[in-house]
């Protein structure tokens, strides 16, 4: 049954029915309501949340839930997100399933608390050291936040890797009617007995590192992570679209901002101008495809790439369309958001 | 005025004083979440090299800016937004008392624990923060003034209600007085 849910609780209610059992977390606007609502409804359900010291012990937290076997979170806003990046490089280099949510504001620095897609390198470049990239999921409403949600913890014990679910605090903020999936059985959960370092008795020591001093050794497992991210590329790339088959204009947009683009089509449409939209539901793998698709099109005269940043997601674009067409770009940043009315004028008047 | 990231101020207090004359004064304003969690390190080194700054703490006992969850100086049973039930110590750890623990380094030169719930209260505060400024003019080393603060907002109290809270709940947990005073210890 739809209820009316607030994005940010119903990303943890998503978490608890998808048997995710443990969160760790510290306080950050505009993403509270999830530790405020894990911190009593985890142990209702048998689990535990722990409000850590700080957002660099909480991923350490979810390493440690992570690597004995555990379904685990942590969710943070921007600046907290820069402080897990040194817990999720090692997350990645121990091949550990764990979800992190970010719910972006603005930036660099402090910023601001308003709705901002600035940490889109950071999320889909790895953002740590070393090489790897999560893999990175971008909803746009509610109901979709609580699917890619309750898949995410599959998607990562599949694959054994971190995966991020990035929204702003407009989505996390809003409601909407969305429906959560039934409970896990959590008996039905992947078995993790042969790696997770739970406390075996059977005298086989299951490790959990990512401390590879040998070159060798640590080029044959980049080059194996990167084998794994090629079968995920294949496999779980992700991607939306809207009016696109006979589209001239073509936005690419990701998240809340994606909304705004769909409004501003069908007001292009109405006016006359055939204008369509690509949404990367997945922005690590990339829809590279899609995109090159896309271009390679008689119709397509050129793409908007629209974001809440001063210009991250339009490079992936650029790469994708490869010089066939023409990449613009419309953002807005710190805070500011544009409205459909914004694009469609930059649409008509080029500004 | 430099602004630290959330809970890094006496890291950032530490390398100005190694920069800027040693005649300029030099202070970190911060919160108890700020203070005591996410800067737990940077507090606790600054005072183990007992740098020649002075440290206003103020403890509201909650995460006032971010709306009201848990800190670490959250009283037992004492409500937040991420201990509905009330701080259970079994489940959400203990509380610290930043002052007695700061008072075992070798460190730190003056601690002393204030309140602001009435006028006295606030002069004697207003004259602690002097000596801290007046201790670290003369390069006596690292103050440390903690002042047991309101928050009525996430109290869900008025002023006046959460003044009584600070004088009858707070200031009982968090006793106030000198914890530290090389001055004394001189004479
Ligand atoms: C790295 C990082 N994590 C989290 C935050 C969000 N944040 C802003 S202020 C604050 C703490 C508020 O509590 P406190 O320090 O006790 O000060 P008060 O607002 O009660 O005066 C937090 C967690 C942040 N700014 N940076």
């Amino acid at each position: 049954m739809k209820k009316l849910w607030k994005g940010n609780e119903a990303i943890a209610e998503a978490a608890v029915a998808a048997g995710c059992r443990y969160f760790f977390g510290y306080p950050i606007t505009p993403q509270n309501e999830i530790p405020e609502y894990l911190s009593w409804r985890l142990p209702e359900v048998g689990g535990a949340f722990i409000q850590a010291e700080s957002e660099v012990s909480a991923i350490n937290m979810v390493y440690g839930a992570a690597g004995a076997g555990a379904r685990c979170m942590t969710s943070s806003s921007s600046p907290g997100i820069s402080l897990k990046q040194e817990g999720m490089s090692y997350i990645a280099g121990a091949e550990l399933p764990c979800v992190i949510v970010n719910i972006m504001r603005s930036g660099p620095g402090l910023g601001g608390i308003q709705p901002a897609q600035g940490d889109y390198f950071q999320a889909t470049k790895g953002g740590g050291h070393g090489d790897y990239h999560p893999i990175v999921y971008a909803p746009s409403s509610i109901q979709e936040f609580v699917d890619i949600t309750y898949s995410a913890f599959d998607v990562a014990d599949k694959y054994r890797t971190p995966v991020m679910i990035i929204g702003d605090g407009m989505l996390g903020q809003m409601m909407e009617p969305a429906e959560i999936p039934p409970m896990r059985d959590l008996s039905t959960l992947p078995d993790k007995n042969d790696w997770a370092a739970c406390g075996h008795s059977d005298g086989v020591p299951r490790i959990i590192n990512s401390l590879r001093i040998e070159p060798e050794e640590n080029e044959a497992f980049n080059i194996r992570l990167f084998k794994k991210y090629e079968e995920i590329t294949k496999n779980e790339t992700k991607c939306d679209d809207y009016m696109l088959d006979d589209a001239e204009i073509v936005f690419v947009a990701y998240g809340s901002v994606a909304r705004i683009c769909k409004a501003a089509v069908v007001e292009l449409r109405a006016q006359g101008i055939k204008a369509g939209l690509i949404r990367p539901i997945t922005l690590y793998p990339y829809p590279t495809n899609n995109i090159a698709e896309a271009a390679k099109k008689d119709c397509v005269k050129k793409f908007i790439t629209v974001e809440l940043s001063m210009g991250q997601m339009v490079e992936d674009v650029r790469l994708s369309v490869n010089g066939l067409k023409p990449v613009e770009f419309y953002g807005r940043s710190g805070g500011s958001v544009m409205m459909p009315g914004d694009l469609v004028k930059y649409v008509k008047e080029g500004k | 005025m430099l602004e630290a990231a959330h809970g890094r101020a006496p890291a950032v207090a530490s390398a100005i004083r190694r920069v800027v004359n040693p005649e300029n004064m030099i202070f970190t304003y911060q919160g108890d979440g700020d203070l005591a969690s996410i800067g737990m390190a940077e507090t606790v080194h600054a005072c183990m090299r007992g740098e020649n700054i002075t440290i206003i703490f103020i403890n509201n006992g909650i995460y006032g800016m971010t709306g009201g969850q848990m800190a670490p100086t959250t009283m037992p049973g004492e409500k937040a937004t991420t201990c509905v039930y009330g701080r259970d110590p079994k489940v959400n750890g203990n509380p610290v008392r930043m002052a007695e623990m700061l008072a075992t380094l070798t460190g730190p030169a003056y601690i002393e624990r204030v309140s602001v719930y009435d006028v006295p209260h606030v002069n004697k505060a207003k004259a602690a923060i002097k000596k801290a400024f007046q201790m670290q003019m003369e390069k006596k080393g690292l103050s440390f003034i903690e002042v047991v603060a309101n928050c009525p907002t996430n109290y869900h109290m008025t002023a006046l209600e959460s003044m009584k809270f600070v004088k009858e709940k707070a200031c009982e947990f968090y006793p106030l007085g000198v914890f530290k005073d090389i001055t004394k210890e001189e004479k």
